[in-house]
């Protein structure tokens, strides 16, 4: 196994608990540090493969570094969205299911 | 949500990874080798570094959006700003003042090296533009930098720079036949043109996505 493939499985691992953290953590700013996870597990699987053989493939790391910015850009907006969710309802979390649940999603 | 679902949800990211994984463990031969045919195609993209061929040349049409991107996210970020009542925030330390002042110019050449020799080695405008954001967050978190209330025409000309270049450079080189294709021979100075511009629009952009969410004075 080259060091690239097991680059790419841990990229695997941290998709899967980004994903789960992004399901199951109710606090919205968690909810976004497990997107980070989730979009760094991605970049790991997208250069680990390119390099499994042995060579670099410039082609996926110039597409990560793409990402990494986009993914900067996606967080700072995710943030700001999140502390004016806090300035306008004093919580830093999405409101619970219950019977006015879809009048919250609207 | 109960622990019923949450044990599910953790059941089924295990099994996605292990499906992943095993995905990855059974790939066959890529059909195409993209190392290869960057290699082949190297020396007439103008710059020695592949991975700044692949993002200004070869695929420069993702790195066009890509800072249409960041300057979209910026906008949304300015749009939800509003001015806080500013708390009482302990004045820096001075120590922290001095060595932001020392920095700060430090980390300005240290861009522009960056820069430069993104066409030969690991660099580029990103690593630049970050440089420089880093620069501008020190400066902010040692309160010698203002936050951003309203940016001024200057520095929103300065934040559109960028992508206004490489839009210019891509309606100029239209004529070659395909979207973003450089004429061999020009194609060195004009990456350089690019990522000079890219360099200030990413590090005011990655600056301002942190300064304009801080406190504002009232």
């Amino acid at each position: 196994m080259s060091v690239g493939l097991l680059y790419a499985l841990a990229g695997a691992a941290l998709v899967a608990i980004g994903l789960a953290g992004l399901l199951l953590l109710p606090q919205l700013l968690r909810k976004i540090l497990a997107f980070n996870i989730l979009g760094s597990g991605a970049f790991l699987i997208l250069v680990g493969l390119g390099q499994r053989d042995g060579g670099i493939d410039p082609v996926p790391q110039a597409m990560v570094l793409t990402g990494i910015v986009v993914a900067i850009a996606a967080t700072a907006l995710a943030l700001a969205l999140a502390r004016q969710l806090l300035d306008l309802s004093g919580r830093m979390r999405l409101p619970e299911d219950g019977p006015d649940a879809g009048a919250a999603d609207d | 949500m109960s622990r019923a679902v949450a044990a599910l949800v953790v059941l089924l990211a295990a099994g996605l990874a292990a499906a992943l994984g095993l995905a990855m463990l059974d790939l066959p031969e890529p059909a195409v080798r993209l190392p290869a045919r960057v290699a082949a195609k190297l020396g007439d993209s103008g710059v020695d570094h592949p991975v700044t061929a692949v993002l200004l040349n070869f695929r420069a049409y993702d790195t066009l959006l890509e800072v249409a991107v960041l300057l979209l996210a910026l906008v949304g970020v300015l749009a939800l700003a509003r001015p806080h009542a500013a708390r009482a925030a302990a004045p820096a330390h001075p120590l922290l003042q001095t060595l932001a002042r020392l920095v700060a110019p430090l980390m300005v050449l240290v861009a522009g090296y960056l820069l430069w020799i993104g066409a030969h080695a690991p660099g580029g405008a990103f690593q630049a533009g970050a440089v420089l954001a880093a620069a501008g967050v020190l400066l902010r978190l040692a309160g010698l930098l203002p936050a951003w209330a309203q940016p001024g025409l200057l520095l929103r000309g300065g934040l559109a720079l960028g992508l206004l270049v490489f839009v210019a450079v891509a309606v100029a080189v239209l004529g070659q036949g395909s979207l973003l294709q450089y004429p061999p021979a020009a194609a060195g100075g004009l990456i350089l043109l690019i990522e000079a511009g890219l360099t200030l629009s990413i590090g005011l952009t990655l600056a301002g996505l942190y300064l304009a969410g801080t406190e504002v004075e009232p």
